[in-house]
């Protein structure tokens, strides 16, 4: 499901990191606040605007209903979109680091060597930027496996569907002698932030440049 | 062929009113101090960025109006610029595999500057000098019509640019594409430049062919302390014996050290102001070897020094200046128009290879 996830938000915020680190448009401050609100709101609220939008009888989720017969609310794929949203704040913001630590001069270079826009983005851009792209991958995935406020609210806690670990973890110390099964899961959990925030660090340009 | 420039940006900074016109293919240097707009015109040129008004004609093709990446304009920037992610090899064929089938082969390029060694290195892995070579190769085998080089040397210890400078003058006659070289050093200009033209404060101060130019007493040039005028010539004889050779300049001889170098060889001859004796008549009984017929086109007087600059038309075609001091000038009653003899040291004569 955080594979899912990732997939969902990471063609999204490669565009979005693209769109804010090249410059100025209208509505770039609008765009950038609205890709940061998520990690500023409550989960719990973000989850509820979630609803509001992609359920059922939301403008959105009652289209995708209709024509693409798709529900997101208290489905996998919903926990997944729940989880995107969520970590799509992290990713934009290790994507534009590394793309902004690019020199523009390599681009003019490129484009004076006769690549068009997107040869030079696939051929300049996204090669230079790869590692920063890896890092919000990684910082993703950890990410969204912790996710707990917004896919409760919007997809709730199924078992084997919509459970994360939190929500696992949470389940467990709610059920009577589930502590155990808490403990476990909460040294997975560890274990998995550990790793996530290792390799992302790792991967990141600033290191990268030392 | 002739390329035809002309940018304007008022309304902008840096200011930048230039036109100029120069004969193609060829090498023209934009010469000026820092901030007088070279990087400017050169990325304007190049489409990198916009001034108000510009128009580029080469033999009536007008690259202004086509987008950056189709005007086939090569640039070669002061930094270099290599993609950090590619070898030397996938640098260099980059805008190679992009063009069109052109002039230019990949295997004369990687002979012409000495790549052959680097190919696998990665631009991290290499040196100031040898990072400029390969971003020269990559701009010319992107097949370009036209090839902007802003200051390619600047960046680089004196040791680096002697390394570099021969492969440029190579450059300059091995493949047809005209070449405008931005630069704020002098030797540069005597060795590479058909064409010159002078910047100052986004203005053309003036631009002409190199030797006119060079020999202009009213311009800034004449008045530096390493003024020198350039014939450009051929070797016409060698006399071993007396070891001296013989250039062609136009229908004049000069006579130098011994140089080695096959008769016909094209040379460039660098002759410094300060160097250059004018005589009424002819003189016995000196070292001097060259003793050159020519008339006064211009007298100027240079403040700092107590200096007389002198421009000299040589009768057998192309131009020298002389430095003489004001009371020298006045001795021998100098004025425009005057026939008069230059008298030149065969060792104060620098030769390059043209």
């Amino acid at each position: 499901m955080s594979l899912r996830a990732v997939g969902f938000a990471l063609p999204a915020a490669i565009l979005v990191s693209v769109l804010l680190s090249w410059g100025r448009f209208p509505g770039r401050f609008l765009l950038n606040a609205l890709v940061h609100l998520p990690l500023m709101l409550p989960p719990v609220v973000t989850g509820w605007l979630l609803l509001l939008v992609f359920g059922v009888n939301g403008p959105v989720g009652a289209l995708l209903e209709r024509w693409l017969h798709v529900r997101l609310v208290f489905t996998e794929a919903g926990a997944a979109f729940a989880c995107g949203v969520m970590i799509f704040p992290l990713m934009v913001r290790a994507i534009r680091l590394s793309l902004e630590a690019i020199d523009p001069g390599l681009d003019q270079a490129a484009r004076t060597l006769g690549a068009g826009v997107l040869d030079r983005f696939c051929s300049i851009t996204l090669p230079l930027a790869a590692p920063g792209v890896l890092a919000a991958l990684v910082l993703g995935y950890t990410a969204s496996l912790g996710e707990f406020g917004a896919v409760i609210t919007f997809a709730a806690s199924i078992p084997g569907q919509t459970r994360t670990l939190p929500l696992a973890i949470y389940a467990a110390l709610d059920t009577p002698g589930g502590e155990a099964v808490a403990a476990r899961l909460s040294v997975l959990s560890i274990c998995l932030a550990l790793i996530g925030l290792v390799v992302s660090e790792i991967l990141s340009p600033a290191r990268r440049r030392q | 062929m002739t390329l035809s420039v002309v940018v304007e940006q008022r309304f902008r900074a840096p200011a930048v009113s230039v036109a100029f016109k120069a004969p193609t293919p060829g090498v023209i240097a934009l010469f000026g101090p820092s901030g007088s707009g070279k990087s400017t015109l050169l990325n304007a040129i190049a489409g990198l960025a916009r001034p108000d008004s510009i128009r580029v004609d080469l033999g009536g093709v007008a690259l202004h109006l086509l987008p950056p990446s189709r005007r086939r304009i090569g640039y070669v920037f002061q930094e270099g610029r290599l993609f950090p992610h590619l070898t030397v090899k996938a640098n260099l064929r980059y805008g190679w595999m992009r063009a069109q089938p052109g002039p230019v082969g990949y295997d004369d390029v990687v002979d012409l500057l000495g790549l052959s060694a680097l190919l696998g290195r990665r631009p991290h892995n290499l040196s100031g000098g040898e990072r400029q070579r390969v971003a020269i190769g990559r701009a010319l085998l992107s097949q370009p019509r036209l090839l902007l080089m802003d200051e390619p040397l600047s960046a680089l210890d004196q040791a680096r640019r002697d390394e570099i400078l021969p492969y440029l003058s190579r450059l300059r006659t091995a493949f047809a594409v005209p070449i405008i070289y931005a630069t704020h050093a002098m030797d540069e200009v005597t060795r590479l430049a058909d064409t010159l033209v002078l910047l100052d404060a986004g203005q053309v101060l003036a631009a002409g062919p190199l030797g006119e130019i060079l020999a202009r007493v009213d311009l800034p040039l004449a008045a530096r302390d390493d003024a020198a005028a350039v014939l450009r010539g051929k070797v016409l004889s060698h006399l071993p014996e007396r070891r001296l050779s013989a250039i062609a300049c136009g229908s004049d001889v000069l006579w130098v050290p011994l140089v080695d170098a096959a008769e016909g060889t094209a040379l460039r001859l660098r002759v410094p102001a300060r160097d250059v004796m004018l005589a009424l008549r002819e003189v016995s009984g000196i070292s001097v070897t060259n003793m050159i017929a020519a008339e006064i086109g211009a007298i100027q007087v240079a403040e700092a020094g107590h200096a007389a600059l002198v421009e000299l038309d040589l009768l057998g075609g192309g131009q020298l200046v002389s430095r003489i001091t004001l009371d020298a000038a006045e001795r021998l009653g100098l004025r425009r128009g005057l026939r008069i003899l230059a008298l030149v040291k065969a060792m104060s004569v620098e030769l390059q290879k043209d």
